[in-house]
């Protein structure tokens, strides 16, 4: 029996937003809010271990009322509990304001309930900052695993689990004392189908909701913009380049359409080096 | 007063990685833009280097080329390998007794999983990934401060990030995305040893053993040349011809995020806001439509050729030139070409 923690975001679906030529600025109507695709992956491992260890999983996030369907999702996966956190003194939490709000409402369900694993994504993909779970875990004191690809081994009696995590050189196999903090990739797991039972239980599932007076009692100082550090000074859209010229196969031809771009190429300096050194 | 600029010096066995030299030019660069407020203040700035690791001493002298006036070097064989809890607390210990004004990493695997941990053990705010680094006035800030500007919701917005109040004021970057600065013949510059204790508890979590991956090796950010294919291939074996291509070029393959989600390759290979920034001297797309999360990781190319049946697609628009076909056409010509002229040169 292990109780297992995932921390989660909903965000916009980043692939469908659009910019509003006009303004430059976001079009969020129309967007649809998912769950964070890598928190969805981290439940999912969640849920893989408890099917093997039996247990609990607890899973929290922070935002509006809205995030409580984010909540429902976890729970169709095989969480047990969804705690939404939310209140508008949190509004305009950086990362470290953030982590701060996290990582206390983790330690007030760990001394009620002790964890053994709490799990984020990597990354969200609205801010893709992967700040959050480094910054909870060290506020928790507990040892950090990052882009963590793959749990070979929990063992609740020794006390210790067998991660393996992604580097540039390779794979890594970090042996760390439970409770640890993973953040993970997608391929920590797959995304299970609900079942029934889970299905409806979703459905009818009423998040809690704590604020930032109960049951933790957040230092003001500490949260929402008075807690954030950092600011946005400016926002814009990305520049607009000037597109080059095309040619079309069904007009010049395969052939002289690749001799025409070989050509280019060729032309240009740095491309002329490689292709003749 | 001392004004000073830290870049954290990532090695890994010894070895510098580039982008402490990228960042050490970056650096070198922040402080000729208060070059106004030290005069007028009488106070100066200077670029040091942070280096961490066991028998590193010797890559002082490197960071020194690339700009450092002075390298601060902490030699532990608890810091051998990279583990989070230790390089962490070597850093927050350094940062608290030398107070930077900037701290620079680069948001590689390594730095993103300390920079964050750093930053918040300091309680000082942090830009990740950030693509434009600039000194300049924000709000009353009677000094100039770190501008740091990333692009954000999948690159559809470029957000300027400011952090007044505390300090470091610290940002990651991706390798690749700053020049590396020329490198000095003659130097000289400074080293300091500085100890830090690490206790047992910090060395909790182990690294038990490293499983060495050929698909993660791709080292696809100092590739010259990369050929990616993307959701155009219509199937995982497109990649075949995509390799073949990269082969013929002396290349590497690179992929959308859609191929690497649909599982047809491996993420090491991913370019784009949520995979690597590359800027070859030539990057050829197929079967790429060009979401503006790719482009953002590969518009700095010096060279590129796109290639998409739908002439409308968004590549092309960051397209140097753009051939409009069907890539199984296209790529086999050009594949064949090129080996018709090198046989004809030879």
């Amino acid at each position: 029996m292990i109780h297992q923690l995932v921390s989660v975001k909903q965000v916009p679906d980043t692939t469908n937003i659009r910019i509003d030529p006009e303004t430059g600025s976001l079009i969020r109507k129309g967007v649809p809010a998912i769950l964070n695709p890598y928190d969805a992956h981290a439940v999912a491992a969640a849920a893989e271990w408890k099917q093997k260890l039996g247990g609990r999983i607890t899973i929290i996030t922070m935002g509006p009322s809205a995030a409580e369907d984010a909540l429902r999702e976890c729970i169709e996966m095989g969480a047990d509990r969804g705690i939404l956190i939310s209140d508008r003194k949190f509004a305009g939490s950086d990362t470290l304001a953030t982590s701060y709000v996290l990582a206390e409402a983790i330690r007030a369900i760990h001394a009620e309930d002790p964890l053994d694993l709490v799990l984020f994504g990597k990354q969200a993909i609205d801010g893709d900052t992967a700040q959050v779970g480094p910054g909870a875990a060290v506020r928790l004191g507990w040892p950090l695993v990052t882009y963590a690809v793959k749990i070979r081994e929990i063992d609740p009696d020794t006390g210790y689990t067998l991660v393996e995590r992604r580097t540039e050189a390779g794979v890594e196999v970090i042996k760390t004392p439970l409770p640890s903090v993973l953040t993970c990739e997608k391929e920590i797991a797959e995304i299970p189908y609900a079942s029934l039972p889970q299905l409806i239980a979703s459905l009818q599932y009423e998040p809690e909701r704590w604020t930032a007076e109960e049951p933790v009692a957040y230092d003001t100082a500490q949260i929402g913009l008075k807690g954030s550090p950092t600011w946005v000074a400016k926002t814009g859209t990305p520049e607009q380049h000037q597109p080059g010229e095309t040619i079309d196969v069904s007009e010049a031809g395969v052939k002289r359409a690749v001799e025409d771009v070989i050509d280019k190429m060729l032309a240009n300096n740095s491309v002329v080096s490689i292709l003749e050194g | 007063m001392t004004r000073r600029f830290w870049v954290f010096l990532e090695q890994t066995s010894g070895v510098l990685h580039p982008v402490a030299g990228e960042l050490l030019g970056v650096a070198c660069r922040l402080t000729t833009e208060i070059a106004d407020e030290l005069e007028e203040a009488g106070e100066e700035a200077i670029v040091e280097g942070v280096l961490v690791g066991h028998e590193v001493t010797d890559l002082a002298q490197q960071a020194m080329q690339f700009g450092a006036a002075r390298v601060y070097v902490v030699d532990n064989p608890s810091c051998k390998h990279y583990l989070n809890r230790p390089y962490t607390e070597v850093l927050t210990t350094l940062v608290r007794k030398y107070k930077p004004e900037v701290f620079l990493i680069g948001a590689t695997t390594l730095g993103r999983d300390l920079a964050g941990a750093v930053a918040t053990s300091l309680g000082t705010g942090l830009t990740a990934d950030c693509t434009r680094l600039e000194m300049g006035t924000a709000r009353k800030s009677p000094k100039k401060l770190l501008l740091a500007t990333r692009p954000a919701f999948g690159g559809n917005v470029i957000a300027t990030i400011v952090c007044d109040d505390r300090q470091p004021q610290m940002a990651t970057v991706r390798p690749r995305v700053f020049d590396m600065p020329p490198c000095a013949t003659q130097v000289s510059g400074e080293v300091i040893h500085e100890t830090v204790e690490i206790t047992p508890d910090m060395l909790a979590a182990e690294v038990v053993e490293v499983i060495a991956d050929e698909a993660s090796r791709v080292d696809i950010e100092y590739a010259d040349v990369i050929v990616s294919g993307g959701k155009g291939l219509g199937n995982p074996e497109g990649f075949q011809l995509i390799k073949e291509l990269a082969d013929e070029l002396g290349g590497v393959v690179g992929a959308s995020r859609a191929a690497v989600d649909g599982g047809w390759i491996s993420y090491p290979h991913q370019v784009g806001q949520t995979g690597k920034t590359v800027r070859p001297k030539l990057y050829i797309a197929a079967g790429i439509s060009g979401a503006i999360q790719h482009k953002v990781g590969m518009q700095d190319s010096d060279f590129i050729l796109a290639i998409n049946s739908d002439p409308n697609a968004p590549i092309f628009e960051v397209a140097t030139v753009g051939i409009v076909g069907d890539l199984y056409d296209v790529i086999p010509t050009m594949i064949e070409t090129l080996r018709a002229r090198k046989g004809a040169a030879a």
